[in-house]
């Protein structure tokens, strides 16, 4: 599977289907885990690393049904290539912007991958569009059990799963769920929410942004502890806080419905006015304005215009992937140009849909 | 007095009043650069988290008693707890049970409990402690061929073999 083609495809959490998807992007779990015979990776030298790394892809090359994964060597993959990567969230920033051997497989529908060498040994994967936790740990914990059985993991019967970083020892799972909140933050009850958040020891943090700043009032919650509690309550832990959230945001955008209906409908249909026509346009600006036209299509002030196309646009906009779908590289000027002209060719005709026969 | 992440002398004296006590940091020119310009993501900064955490043992310890602290190495790895210290990553596996007693109030910090009460491996017969001596051998064999000590690296290499092939 060349990158190029992956560009083309819509993977499983940008269809903008599932549970609750108006406002729930995606569900995600990560499982950490290592080899037991090697060093934690900080401690690695090259020849380990190469040795893991060896390990692990026969392992998993071996079990059936996995023959077909992609494999990517990140170490020597293209500056541009690895933001790709990110940006779709196949592989952590982390792993892009680290050195020495590492790799990914990735699922051809983009359901999960597998990180090797990332900051453990193993990182597994798994992502589903909506709110759809229990069966993205259904997936997992059925990938986990097949590499257990060729692999021996690092464990302590006291501590748990072994990690290179104590604060990911015990289940090693981080389960987190990407909502849009465009109508908390507009209301301005979004700094409410991450402190009463953070009382239950769960973290927020903005999508895309540079430390805590949310662009396209994307944000992930996610579980902090991951040593005492079970990962079946761990899930439930994030699986009750995320329907209050969607609550609190549905009534959010029916009080700006009923209370400034006018104000409302004019901000999103200059967002959507504003991507139609702009000759440039920059990233910061897209997640914006598509933020709020995302909430318009929701809210149906905006017709002819579907969720899973905006998902598209969110993905299709950012550096690397323009890049990708041009088929060369840009500077920052020439994306902004190229930027827009994606934006009004999709915008336009919405039923277009020649970006996936390209 | 000397930078808190090298052996350079530090020229940087921080103040941070995040939290209920305020934390100093001592820094050489370059390290309070990176420090006041790095942006975190959240797992960043939780490693960073567990680094500042493991500072907060000193509260309880006498100069003395950190000192002896901080020069424990893990048998296996060669890690020692001052590297751990500073860097808030582990070497190996075995670093959880060379290193137990001092992670424990650490662990409590971050988590709140100490006890893992989810999943388990399934095959028990390959034990932890038994693989991670692969980690001493492989060490001690890269150092024999480093002193060109080629028979000793030759024996360990075959200890190495078995182990393995278990």
């Amino acid at each position: 599977m060349k990158l190029e083609d992956l560009a083309r495809q819509c993977g499983e959490w940008l269809r903008g289907s599932g549970p609750e998807s108006d406002i729930v992007i995606s569900s995600r779990i990560r499982l950490a885990r290592n080899l037991a015979d090697f060093p934690f990776i900080r401690q690695c030298n090259e020849s380990d690393r190469f040795a893991i790394e060896k390990n692990l892809k026969e392992t998993i090359f071996s079990i059936g049904k996995w023959k077909d994964l992609s494999y990517v060597d990140v170490n020597t993959l293209a500056k541009v290539d690895r933001q790709f990567l990110v940006e779709r969230q196949l592989i952590s920033r982390e792993h892009a912007e680290s050195d020495g051997a590492r790799s990914v497989a990735i699922d051809q529908q983009e359901k999960f991958s597998l990180m090797i060498n990332e900051e453990d040994h193993l990182r597994v994967q798994v992502m589903h569009s909506g709110l759809a936790l229990d069966s993205a740990w259904k997936r997992i914990n059925e990938i986990d059990d097949l590499l257990e059985k060729h692999l021996p993991y690092a464990f302590h019967p006291r501590f748990g799963y072994l990690t290179a970083c104590p604060t990911n020892v015990g289940t090693g799972m981080r389960v987190s769920v990407m909502l849009h909140l465009p109508a908390l933050v507009i209301t301005r009850q979004i700094e409410k929410v991450f402190r009463s958040l953070q009382k239950i020891s769960l973290a927020v943090r903005g999508l895309y942004g540079e430390g805590s700043q949310a662009m396209g009032d994307f944000y992930q919650i996610s579980n902090q502890i991951t040593l005492g509690r079970s990962e079946q309550e761990l899930l439930q832990q994030v699986n009750d806080v995320v329907p209050v959230l969607i609550d609190y945001e549905r009534k959010a955008r029916q009080f700006l419905v009923r209370e400034s209906q006018k104000d409302l409908h004019d901000r999103v249909s200059r967002a959507f006015g504003i991507l139609c026509t702009a000759q440039t346009i920059s990233s910061e600006e897209t997640m914006h304005l598509l933020s709020s036209v995302r909430m318009g299509i929701n809210l149906g002030l905006i017709e002819n215009l579907e969720i899973p196309m905006v998902n598209q646009l969110f993905i299709h906009t950012q550096p690397a992937h323009l890049q990708k779908l041009r088929g060369s590289e840009l500077d920052t000027a020439d994306r902004n140009i190229e930027r827009a002209h994606y934006l009004k060719n999709h915008l336009r005709k919405p039923d277009d849909d020649s970006a996936e026969k390209n | 007095m000397k930078c808190q992440r090298c052996e350079k002398p530090a020229t940087f004296h921080i103040t941070e009043l995040a939290s209920d006590t305020p934390d100093e940091l001592h820094l050489c020119e370059e390290h309070a650069r990176l420090y006041l310009t790095q942006t975190e993501e959240p797992e960043e900064a939780m490693s960073s988290l567990a680094g500042s955490l493991a500072q907060q043992l000193k509260i309880g310890q006498t100069a003395e008693d950190l000192s002896r602290l901080d020069q424990q190495a893990c048998p296996v790895c060669g890690i020692t707890f001052y590297e751990f210290r500073h860097v808030g990553r582990l070497g190996c596996p075995h670093d959880y049970v060379c290193f137990e007693e001092e992670l424990e109030p650490l662990i409590v910090n971050i988590h709140g409990a100490t006890e893992h009460t989810g999943k388990q491996p399934k095959n028990g017969k390959d034990s932890t402690d038994g693989r991670t001596e692969l980690i001493r051998l492989r060490r001690e064999m890269q150092d024999a061929i480093e002193q060109e000590d080629y028979e000793q690296a030759s024996q360990l290499r075959d200890q190495i073999k078995k182990i393995s092939d278990q």
